[in-house]
Formats: structure tokens, sequence, C-alpha cells
């Protein structure tokens, strides 16, 4: 070969849209599947996408950071799009907090571009790693619910790859039957492929956070409900371990945005450094904390865990008000990475987690229903999130006018069975409160609870949009099969657990 | 080297998929291998055809039905002469031994990150652990090799992910064939058996094979460089 034609040869391309081959799991680690991923990096290569997996006849799964903990962006039987390829912040407008980001940009990526600019997200999730279109897909919604609503609320419009290949701006005004089926549509519907969302102005970056110790779940939520009006955030940590007149005690976090003039040097806390997250925790480097965790990862070691914490938390009570980063109070979860690492990492060992979410008038009892079943099962959780939540008009929406409590259960190969039989029992109690779920943090519900939570006018209209839109059934996922199979369970069967390793 | 290693998992009962450009050599792998407890899957692929690679790793996962040790065997080294300075020939070895080997174990990486499992195993060599006189590029191409898969290694760690960096020594295959005097050789199929030991161990991150070749390598590498180009090594 002569030389010339061998150095062209040496200039290589990878083909496009970039795809891998890659297991796909949830960030439970306890589901998951083998996929082609597709990373496109553009609206146009997203419908080229959808050309590929047409003509190849199989379905596709769209997918963000993958923080959904169960099965949402994940096909086992078919491709995977990932969105995280088209991640540029197109436009922040400084005086309106307005934000135009392609959809694979993260709630990271946007606070870090907006916070220094005087602004932060008006909705995040407990970690910051989520793409806005996975935010959007699931319509996410933060400690502030009550007050500001889920991110759908502050999402102006959108552009989706239709799977036609048709590329739509959908917004209130504009085609508002779309905008509220896309959002919270998980990824049915079309590929987010644009996000214009809305941020809050913010005068210092800290905020004002104080503890409030509670001795049962009567009091914390009276506690909440009294303070909805006057709290910008609000959260109780509980303690699924205590009993009796103790159940549900905890910790709350109540917490303010500081007015102008309170933060006396707003332009150092308005920095990145100043959210920086700690790179160690008590000594150890962060990296390595999850293999401390690990050693109290049974029933034992959280029960002690959260004894501590609520002795702990009476001291927090005594010191007040104090202030926090908004980072450092908002993403408390991300201060250990792989903490999720602490329930194992080999095949088969994970969590799901499950979060119920109940009206205002039946929460009371659902959720002591909920706690004393845990608890006489044997699978109580290691930690358990209490939020206030408010309605919205989304078509799939979790949001409802009362509460929800958020737990994790710890999934190994040996106990799926058991775990499962447990949610079942728990999913009747939720349902017979009047409650739902929310597919984001689900790996368990089967589709008379769909049906059931949903309502058959509200799965109609959804059924409608989605044979308009995918009338050739392309998108999907292991959960829309899941969950909205034709089948009479309201628990669907467990997924078996990967084999990896040997 | 690679065939040796194929040969012994398959006796050990493993579906193992063999890479490599000579179809026939492949085939007849494949055939040897007929009435074995396990089975070879034979790919014919130029590691330079590095649009091939996706579609390849994806089958041999279907087809293998899964994935949990990777080895990349593959490489060149053309005779140099002392006053030769061929960039063809050089580049070709940077295209076999480092372009191939990353454009190889980059999917495979990713593949085990998310599987949060498996074992890379990547063959250096002893030619890497010094700039000598006689392989300027055939040892930067391993000496770079060995930097990439520590780099691996240490990315990989918190996802259970282990990767061996292979150093052989003189070893009696056609790749040496053409070498006047083997200095302390051992056979293919020792070599072979020296590195499946050694990549399932947890002991070794890097080692030379047969380990004696530590002892030489310590010393080569402490000789200062004003000496070191006096020698012939
Ligand atoms: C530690 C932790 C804490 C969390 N805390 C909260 C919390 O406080 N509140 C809360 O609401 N959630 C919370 N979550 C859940 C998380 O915010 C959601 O699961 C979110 O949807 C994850 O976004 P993602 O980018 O990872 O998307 P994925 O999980 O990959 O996907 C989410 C959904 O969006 C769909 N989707 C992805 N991309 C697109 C696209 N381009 N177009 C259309 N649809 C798409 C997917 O199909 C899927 O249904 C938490 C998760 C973790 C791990
Ligand atoms: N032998 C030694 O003393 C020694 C010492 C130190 C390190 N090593 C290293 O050990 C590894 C194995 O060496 P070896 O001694 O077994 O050499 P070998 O017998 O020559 O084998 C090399 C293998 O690589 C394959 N290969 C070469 N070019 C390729 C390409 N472009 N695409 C796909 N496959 C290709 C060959 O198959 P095809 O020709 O059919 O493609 C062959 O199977 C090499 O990396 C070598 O550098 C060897």
């Amino acid at each position: 070969m002569d030389s010339a034609a061998r150095i062209q040869r040496r200039v290589r391309r990878e083909t496009r849209p970039r795809q891998a081959f890659e297991y796909v799991e949830g960030w439970g680690m306890a589901v998951g599947a083998e996929s082609r991923v597709w990373k496109p990096t553009s609206a146009h290569e997203v419908s080229e996408v959808f050309d590929q997996v047409r003509s190849r006849g199989t379905t596709l799964a769209m997918r963000g950071s993958g923080c959904s903990y169960g099965d949402a962006s994940i096909n086992s039987r078919g491709d995977v799009l990932d969105i995280r390829g088209m991640n540029r912040i197109l436009e922040f407008n400084e005086d309106t907090g307005i934000a135009n980001c392609e959809a694979g940009v993260t709630l990271r990526d946007l606070w870090r571009h907006s916070l220094p600019r005087g602004y932060w997200p008006r909705v995040v999730s407990g970690t910051m790693f989520p793409t806005l279109a996975g935010a959007a897909g699931m319509n996410i919604h933060g400690k502030n619910n009550y007050k500001v609503g889920t991110i759908g609320d502050a999402i102006q419009d959108i552009d989706v790859v239709l799977p036609t290949g048709e590329l739509v701006t959908v917004s209130r005004a504009e085609r508002p039957e779309l905008f509220h089926g896309i959002i919270g549509g998980f990824g049915m519907l079309g590929a987010i492929t644009r996000v214009r969302i809305a941020t809050k102005r913010i005068h210092s970056g800290d905020i004002d956070v104080c503890g409030i110790s509670s001795a049962n779940l009567t009091e914390m939520m009276a506690y909440m409900d009294a303070h909805t009006g006057d709290a910008d955030y609000l959260v109780g940590w509980l303690d699924c371990f205590a009993k009796g007149a103790a159940l549900g005690r905890g910790l709350i976090h109540h917490a303010r945005y500081l007015a102008p003039g309170d933060d006396p040097e707003p332009e150092r806390t308005l920095t990145i450094d100043h959210q920086e997250l700690p790179g160690s925790i008590l000594g150890f480097p962060k990296g390595e904390v999850w293999r401390i965790l690990k050693l109290f990862s049974n029933d034992y070691g959280m029960r002690l865990m959260n004894f501590t914490k609520h002795q702990m938390g009476k001291l927090e009570q005594r010191n007040g008000w104090h202030r926090q980063s908004h980072a450092g109070f908002n993403f408390l979860l991300d201060y250990v990475p792989n903490w999720k690492f602490a329930y194992g990492r080999s095949g088969g060992d994970g969590l799901i987690q499950y979060q119920v979410f109940l009206p205002a008038e039946s929460a009371q009892a659902g959720l002591t229903a909920v706690l004393e079943r845990c608890q006489k099962r044997l699978h109580v959780s290691y930690l358990g999130v209490l939020k206030r939540h408010r309605p919205d008009p989304f078509l799939l929406t979790h949001g409802l006018d009362g509460w929800s409590l958020a737990m994790d259960f710890k999934v190994t190969s040996a106990n799926r069975g058991d775990v499962w039989r447990t949610t079942d029992e728990l999913t009747r109690i939720v349902l017979d409160h009047g409650g739902n779920f929310y597919f984001a943090k689900d790996a368990v519900i089967g589709p008379k609870t769909t049906r059931q939570m949903f309502g058959e006018e509200r799965l109609a209209k959804f059924r409608e949009l989605k044979e308009a839109l995918d009338p050739e059934d392309m998108l999907q996922t292991d959960l829309s099969r899941r969950a909205f199979g034709s089948g009479g369970d309201f628990t669907s069967v467990p997924p078996p657990a990967p084999s990896v390793g040997v | 080297m690679g065939a040796a290693l194929v040969r012994q998992l398959c006796a050990q009962g493993y579906s193992v998929a063999a890479v490599a450009r000579r179809r026939e050599l492949l085939d007849a792998l494949a055939e040897d291998a007929g009435g074995g407890p396990g089975r070879v899957l034979a790919y014919a692929h130029d590691v330079n055809s590095i649009d091939e690679i996706p579609g390849i790793f994806e089958s041999i996962v279907h087809d293998l039905g899964g994935l949990d040790f990777y080895v990349y065997a593959a490489g060149v080294m053309p005779g140099v002469g002392p006053e030769e300075y061929d960039t063809e020939k050089d580049l070709a070895m940077v295209d076999v031994n480092l372009g191939g080997a990353i454009a190889w174990t980059n999917p495979v990486a990713r593949y085990f990150h998310s599987q949060r499992a498996g074992t890379i195993v990547g063959i250096g060599s002893i030619a890497g652990d010094r700039g000598r006189k006689g392989a300027p590029v055939y040892g930067a191409t391993k000496a770079a090799l060995a930097t990439y898969l520590e780099s691996l290694r240490n990315r990989l760690a918190e996802r259970a992910v282990r990767v061996v960096t292979i150093k052989p020594g003189m070893i009696e295959t056609p790749m040496t064939e053409h070498l006047d005097k083997l200095v302390m050789p051992i056979s293919a199929e020792k070599a072979a058996k020296d590195i499946l030991k050694v990549s399932r161990g947890r002991l070794w991150n890097e080692r030379h094979v047969p380990l004696r070749w530590l002892g030489v390598s310590m010393i080569i590498r402490s000789i200062p460089s004003f000496l070191f180009r006096r020698t012939n090594i």
C-alpha cells in the first residue's frame, strides 16, 4: 500500500449516530438488561435513530442519566436512546433566569451555570445528576413540591422528536395536550430534545436551614402542615424502625431562601467553589465511604444508625437556624458517591425504591398502616423520606394534595420474591387509602394498580395520544410493558436477578 | 499465545470467542475444540477495521450469552534494522498494538463498567519497560498500553472490574521465530497457563511472564541511561 493511501486510512470516523453495547440498569441496580445504546448528538440524529430502530423492527427506550431507581429507562427487548450527548446550554437570560437547554443538560450543569448569575433551579431532585429530559419525562418534584409544583410547572416549552421523525415545539399555548402528556409521559410519546425552563432568583448561595426533631409521625405531619406557608422547603427524614408511640419519628428540615441583604457577602457564596460538597467525610475520602456504610447495611446496623441519627437530630434542633449551601442542602444524597454500593455490588444485589403517595385526608392512617406493615413483614426501609405535595395539570402525574413517603428496600438474588410480596401488601394498603405511585421510584406495580391509580378516563386519554403519536408502539420500556399490560395483578412478577460475573 | 489461551479456556469448559484475521486458522481452532467441553466461536476481523468493532462486539456478547473475561493479545513486531526509521512500519505497530487495543478495550471496558464485573487482560511486554535501541516503536506501544491499562484499572476498580497487564519475556511463538536467540524462552502453552493463573488471582495487577523476568526487568530498569545506551540489550 502506498504511503498516501495508508495515511488516508488513518483518518477514522465513527459511524453516526454513535452507538455502544452496554448492560443498562436502573439506578438501584436490581434490574437491568443488555441493549444497543444509541447516543445521538442532535435532534436530526434522534430522528435517524428512530428510522434505524424502525427498520430493524425493534423497540426503543428513552433514557437520560438512568437515575430512575427501577426499570423506567431499561429495555430488555430492544434498544435504548441515551440523550446525554445533547448537553449544551443554548441560552441563559440573566434578566429573567430563563434557560434554554438541550435536553441532555443535567440539573448539575444547570445550577452550575445559573448560580453564579444569581439563579437556582426551581425544582431539583435529591440528586443533581438527572437530565432535563429525564426530569421532564418523570415530571420530578423537589422538597418544595407543595409550594412550587413539579418541574413541569417551571418548564415553558419543549422540543420533541416524535416517533414519525417530526420535530415539534409544544408549550401550554401550543398543543397543550401534547405538552401535558409528554411531560410526565415517561418517554412513551417522543424524544424530548430541548427544554426551556425558568429558574428562581436567589440573593445568596446559602439557604437558612433548621432541623426539627419530631417524636412521631403525627407531630411531624402537624409541623409540616403548619409551615407550608412560610417554608420554602420542607422534608422529613423518618426512622422507619421506631414503633408504637414513636412510630414515624424523625427529623424535619425546614429551609427558606435568604432575602436581599441577608447575606453579607453574596459574591462569595454565589460561586461554585462555595457549593462544592466536601471531598472527605470524617476524614475518609468520599469515594470510599460506601464501604463503611456497607458494614451497617443490615437491619441491626441500620437500626443503630437510625437511632443515632434521631439523637443527633435532637442536637441539631438545639443548634437552631444555620446556613448551608444550596447544593449541600438539596443534594445531601450526593455527598457519598455510590452509596448505593452499600447495598452490594455484585449481580442481583441492589435496592428498589418505593414511594407511596396518599391524599391529605387519609395520609396519616395510610402511612401508619404502611410503616406497621413493613415492620411486621420485617422489610423495614433503611431510610424514609416524607414530603408534602400538591396537584398539577399533567396527564399522568403522581402529584396530589397530600403526602408521600419514599422507602428503600434492599434486594438480593434470594429475597426478590419476598420483597415483591411485601410491596404487594403495601400497594393494596395505599390503593385502599386512595393513594398512588411514582414511576421514577417504582419497580413493582402491575397493570391493575396503574388502572386504579390513574382511573380509566385519564388512561384512555393517554392511550389515544400514544396511538396517534406512536402507532407502531416503538417506544417501550420494561416499565411500560410491566405496568401497562392487560394483566389483572396489583404487583408484577419480580424480574430475575441479572446473572453477572462468574 | 492467543491460540494457546483459547485452547486452554476451551478445555476448561468455557465458551470462547476468538478474533484474528486468518479465517483458516480460526476455523481450525474451532474445529479442534469440537469434542471438548467448551466451544470456540471464530470471528475473522482485522483490528484496523475500527468501524466493525461495535458490531462484532455486540454479536460476540450475544453469541456467547454474556462476557466476563477478555484478553487483547493481537500484536505485531516486524524486524526493525538498527538504522531504520520507517514511519509506515512503525505506525503499523501503533495501529495494531495500541490503536487496536484501545478500539477493542474501550467497548469492553464500557460493558464491564455497566455490568460491574469482568476481567480485562492486556498483553504488554518486557520491551515496554525500557527504551531499547532495537525496538523504538514496539517498546513505545507496549509502554503506552501499560499506562492505558493502569488508568482503566484505576477507573474501574470501584466497579469491581479487574484489569491485568501481562508482560511476557521471550515466548516461542511465530512472532519470535525470526529472532536468532531467545533468552529464557518458554512455550506459548506455558505462557498461556501462567497468564490465566495470574488473571484469575487477585495478587498481580502487572505481571512478568514467566515471573523470573521481573528480576531481569528490575535490573534493566535500574541501569542508568548513559550506561544503558552502551549495552546491547
Ligand atoms: C439519589 C436519588 C434521589 C432522587 N430524588 C428525587 C426527588 O427528590 N424527587 C424526584 O421527583 N425524583 C427523585 N429521584 C428520581 C429522579 O429524579 C428521576 O428518576 C429522574 O427522572 C431521573 O432522570 P434521568 O435523566 O436519570 O432519566 P432516566 O431515569 O434515564 O429516565 C427517566 C424517564 O424519562 C424518560 N426519558 C428519558 N429521556 C427522555 C427523552 N429524551 N424524551 C422523553 N422521555 C425521556 C425515560 O424513558 C424514563 O421514563 C431521585 C433519584 C435518585 C437516584
Ligand atoms: N512472543 C513473545 O516473545 C512476546 C513477548 C512479549 C510480548 N508479546 C506480545 O504478546 C502478544 C501475542 O504475541 P504472540 O507471540 O502470540 O504473537 P503471534 O504468534 O504473532 O500472534 C499474534 C496474533 O495477533 C493476531 N493479529 C496480528 N495482527 C492482527 C490484526 N491486524 N488484526 C487482528 N489480529 C491480528 C494474529 O492473528 P492473524 O495474523 O490471523 O490476524 C495472531 O493471532 C503480542 O501483543 C505480542 O506483542 C510477545
